[in-house]
């Protein structure tokens, strides 16, 4: 038992030792910080995703939806509202989160395929609010006009937009934050109850578990995962548009769960270093990037269904 | 007082009744085996009383609260928990982690994200306590998926047993196992009754198991009601050998 745990603590370690010095040892291997900043957010994503797919077991196809919806509120406060970037943060972060809990009661009765494609339908409803409100979100050029703010504190400012380093640590600070309490919830009682519905909802409805409720608050504060990681990619680009809210960037972060592992909690983030590097260096060689991509995910889910990390771990017990 | 009394129980599907009109009483500490030929309606009657799925006619009280109309996760809430026919586990957690998931919801836990060093302790003595009493303390660590057929089954009623009802109702507890497998589940069952005092109701095929431990029988046929008695008197009745058997030549 202390054994596994030492293992578990030295994982940790390492995970954690390798993205606190990423700015040093990405450039080594062709790597630059801003595309570090993307990876850890495209990360949080797939894990805020994964929170829902892989720990309650419900497949939710709309997930960009709450991402953009995050972006696209943090923009407009810092455009209209005041230039501050933990605020950006917070609006976004309820506006997404909010939404997605008063939609979501509306859907925690379906299951498989029909909760999907309510979850689609619901996403797509954003996506074309965006495109077409012009006045407000810039429609398909964009919002623009809206810029990371220096964080002040009275004594000193740290310079988040100039300087790609300080921002970097910034994005690693609010990850290190949301990925702390999506790991709290997930060793909960709550959480055991969560993955007691992925492995058995009969069960688990027979063990006076309110199945409805569980699954709405699980999805709920997927949501608030998911519009946070989005309001944070707003400040990234300093820039949002209604890709951001497409079901296909929703599949972007089923994708990088898959092919990094489902059932593991780490799994998505190393998904995410994958799919994200993999885009940046091959969408220089070619436009078709996205063909190698399927390659690669159609290998990974014929050879090992669990993704990376669970093929590691079950190496680990055979 | 009676624990379980049915009343008058229907349930139809389409123009199919697999229950017709069926009423019976179960005292506390009792226990009930329920028995019948294939698609007699036994199972469809357990999940009327376990809210499964609701009655077309009739009612249903437990503890002599009328329960007919309530859901599934309530009847649970008042002390009544049940196992399936086709054992159902969370298979990729382990024997402890199974049985902690229902000492959990039995607790109130469900919601919450902290338990403090009091809560966590007596929980994991309860735990401990139930596995042992359904001697699976060696395979605490175990998951669930791997175990054998017979320890499945024992890790199932473990779950519905850290609810703490005070009835359980039993599908079938020995379908497809060994003689050695019923043997072990059959004693479990037994120290159920005997030493916990728990009511149980229980649907078997196994006549051995039936008149090793039943107190009393109910007899279904055909989705109706057919006989009710003691082992010998069921034993002894014409109308249930007929029923297994087919008419006497």
């Amino acid at each position: 038992m202390t054994a596994e745990r030492q293992k578990h603590l030295a994982v940790l370690v390492a995970i954690w030792g390798a993205l606190v010095f990423a700015p040093y040892w990405m450039p080594l291997f062709g790597g630059y910080t801003a595309l570090g900043s993307r990876v850890l957010v495209l990360g949080l994503g797939a894990m805020a995703v994964n929170f829902l797919l892989g720990f309650t077991g419900v497949l939710s196809f709309g997930h960009a939806a709450w991402f953009g919806l995050g972006a696209y509120a943090c923009g407009l406060t810092l455009k209209f509202v005041a230039s501050s970037t933990p605020l950006g943060l917070v609006a976004g972060t309820l506006v997404g989160g909010v939404a997605g809990g008063l939609l979501g009661a509306l859907l925690v009765r379906r299951r498989g395929i029909y909760f999907a494609m309510v979850t689609i339908a619901f996403g797509q409803v954003f996506y074309y609010i965006a495109f077409q409100w012009l006045s407000v979100t810039g429609g398909d050029d964009g919002l623009r006009g809206f810029a990371r703010q220096p964080l002040d504190f009275k004594l000193f400012r740290i310079d988040l937009l100039h300087n790609d380093v300080y921002f970097y640590y910034f994005v690693l600070v609010c990850f290190a934050l949301a990925v702390g309490i999506m790991a709290f919830i997930l060793r909960s009682p709550f959480g055991r109850t969560m993955i007691a519905i992925r492995e058995n909802e009969r069960r688990a409805r027979f063990l006076g578990i309110q199945i409805e409720l569980h699954i709405w608050i699980a999805f709920t504060l997927s949501c608030f995962f998911m519009a946070f990681a989005g309001a944070l990619y707003a400040l990234v680009n300093n820039f949002a548009d209604p890709r951001m809210l497409h079901y296909s960037l929703s599949g972007d972060f089923i994708i990088m769960a898959v092919m990094g592992g489902m059932r593991t909690f780490w799994g998505p983030l190393l998904g995410a270093i994958v799919f994200v590097v993999l885009q940046d260096y091959l969408s220089s060689v070619t436009v078709n990037w996205m063909s190698f991509i399927g390659i690669l995910i159609v290998l990974i889910v014929l050879f090992f269904p669990r993704g990376v990390l669970g093929l590691l771990r079950q190496r680990r017990t055979a | 007082m009676s624990v379980l009394e049915v009343r008058n129980l229907s349930k139809r599907f389409g123009s199919l009744i697999a229950v017709r009109d069926i009423s019976l009483t179960v005292e506390r500490g009792e226990l009930r085996a329920v028995i019948g030929p294939n698609g007699a309606g036994k199972t469809t009657f357990f999940n009327l009383v376990s809210g499964f799925f609701a009655p077309s006619a009739g009612s249903i009280l437990f503890d002599g609260r009328d329960i007919t109309g309530l859901p599934a996760h309530r009847r649970v809430a008042l002390g009544m928990t049940r196992t399936f026919q086709i054992t159902e586990i969370f298979p990729e957690l382990t024997v402890f982690e199974n049985v902690r998931v229902a000492a959990e919801a039995a607790a109130g836990y469900r919601l919450r994200v902290w338990l403090n060093r009091a809560e966590a302790a007596e929980l994991h003595r309860r735990v401990e306590a139930t596995l042992a009493l359904t001697a699976l303390s060696a395979k605490a660590d175990r998951l669930v998926g791997e175990l054998a057929h017979g320890d499945q089954r024992a890790a199932e009623i473990a779950m519905a047993l850290a609810l703490r009802p005070h009835l359980l109702l039993l599908d079938e507890p020995t379908a497809g196992m060994g003689d050695q497998e019923t043997y072990e589940v059959t004693q479990l069952i037994r120290r159920l009754h005997k030493d916990a005092k728990l009511t149980i109701v229980l649907i078997e095929h196994d006549m051995r198991v039936v008149f090793h431990l039943a107190d009393r029988i109910t007899v279904l046929d055909q989705g109706g009601f057919l006989a009710e008695g003691t082992p010998q008197e069921i034993a002894a009745s014409e109308a249930v050998q007929t029923a297994y058997l087919g008419q006497a030549a």
